[in-house]
């Protein structure tokens, strides 16, 4: 089985357009990782849906359109190379996101509104 | 409309998505495997549309499946195109592209004519036709302009396949037009394709005939026989 790579952490050799010098004849071969967001509906936004393999960025959305949207999905496809995501890292999880557990004052729920104010 | 002509359209679009997916769970990689049986499933759709259309004209009590799968080999109308072997991808690829390009002008014509249902059926099958051509399209260029060995490929599938593409300009009596009409578009298309993955246009003109007529290759009826086995072996089965 060919190295599944997670977002970001794909090499430079593995990507589109690159001719893999690796000595691992099975990698070479390997396609790189597309990220496919497909928008459901005019005024939604994309939203991610999964991924795939394909030689180039038409492949990728072809072979969206082919995987991701057989049945009625969506309307409009975005990939992206996977190897150009970044993501945080789960580790840093706790300095990143925990302090904000004791700062409920961030959230707009302390102002008294008039009751002619609607849509919010 | 000549029922004939009706069957030709159903059977081509039958046999060549049979063929298609033949592929199922064998293609070169997951994408691809589920590229291609769309494929099939949307001309095994549009084959299922010809077929209710010439079983109401025929008014006989036959029905698509019995058309489908109750009719021997000398009575399918399919061109020898659609028939052949799958070999590699890249016989299927350009057997797809020659039969894609020319559907795509042919579905184009039938769906400005007066049968309203048979304008129906193409104009539907016309979207589907597109993306079938534009997916072959560069799928040829991809292989023709890859590397050594997909370009060898690609060569070996145009002499494989090219001597069956004459067959689908050729009128035989039931057509309601001349298919000679759709091949300079057709042409030009192949020169485009072919110009793009640097693959030289065949200037053969030997080409083999007989399948819009019933004379078929040794393929087709290993294709029946596979295809239809379960309704010969158990009439009427259902599930």
């Amino acid at each position: 089985m060919p190295r599944k790579f997670y977002y970001g952490d794909i090499p430079d050799a593995q990507g589109a357009g690159t001719n893999a010098t690796s000595t691992n004849t099975s990698n070479e071969k390997d396609w790189p990782l597309w990220e496919v967001f497909i928008r459901s509906k005019q005024g939604l936004d994309h939203k991610h849906v999964g991924s795939l393999h394909a030689a180039d960025a038409a492949m990728a959305i072809e072979n969206a359109r082919d995987v991701y949207t057989r049945r009625m999905e969506g309307i409009s496809i975005w990939v992206v190379e996977s190897k150009y995501v970044h993501a945080s890292n789960p580790d840093d999880a706790g300095a990143f996101y925990e302090p904000a557990n004791d700062k409920v004052y961030r959230h707009p729920t302390f102002y008294d509104l008039p009751d002619e104010l609607s849509h919010m | 409309m000549h029922v004939e002509f009706l069957l030709h359209l159903a059977d081509s679009a039958l046999v060549l998505g049979h063929r298609n997916s033949e592929w199922c769970g064998h293609g070169p990689v997951l994408e691809q495997d589920i590229a291609i049986t769309n494929i099939s499933l949307d001309l095994i759709g549009q084959a299922r549309n010809f077929y209710q259309y010439a079983a109401v004209l025929r008014n006989d009590g036959s029905t698509e499946d019995s058309l489908a799968y109750l009719r021997d080999v000398r009575e399918f109308r399919n061109p020898l195109l659609v028939e052949q072997p799958n070999g590699d991808w890249a016989h299927t690829i350009l057997r797809q592209f020659f039969m894609s390009n020319f559907q795509y002008e042919l579905y184009r014509w039938l769906a400005a004519q007066e049968d309203e249902q048979l304008a129906a059926i193409c104009n539907k099958a016309l979207k589907e036709v597109t993306y079938h051509l534009r997916w072959s399209s560069e799928w040829v260029i991809r292989l023709g302009d890859g590397t050594e060995e997909s370009k060898q490929r690609m060569l070996r599938a145009i002499d494989d396949l090219w001597t069956f593409t004459g067959e689908l300009f050729t009128r035989v009596p039931y057509e309601p037009m001349d298919p000679a009409m759709f091949s300079n578009n057709y042409q030009q298309r192949i020169t485009e394709i072919f110009t793009e993955a640097t693959l030289p246009v065949p200037s053969d003109v030997y080409f083999q005939q007989g399948g819009k007529t019933g004379l078929h290759s040794e393929h087709l009826g290993f294709v029946l026989a596979e295809m239809q086995f379960m309704q010969r072996a158990y009439p009427g089965a259902s599930w």
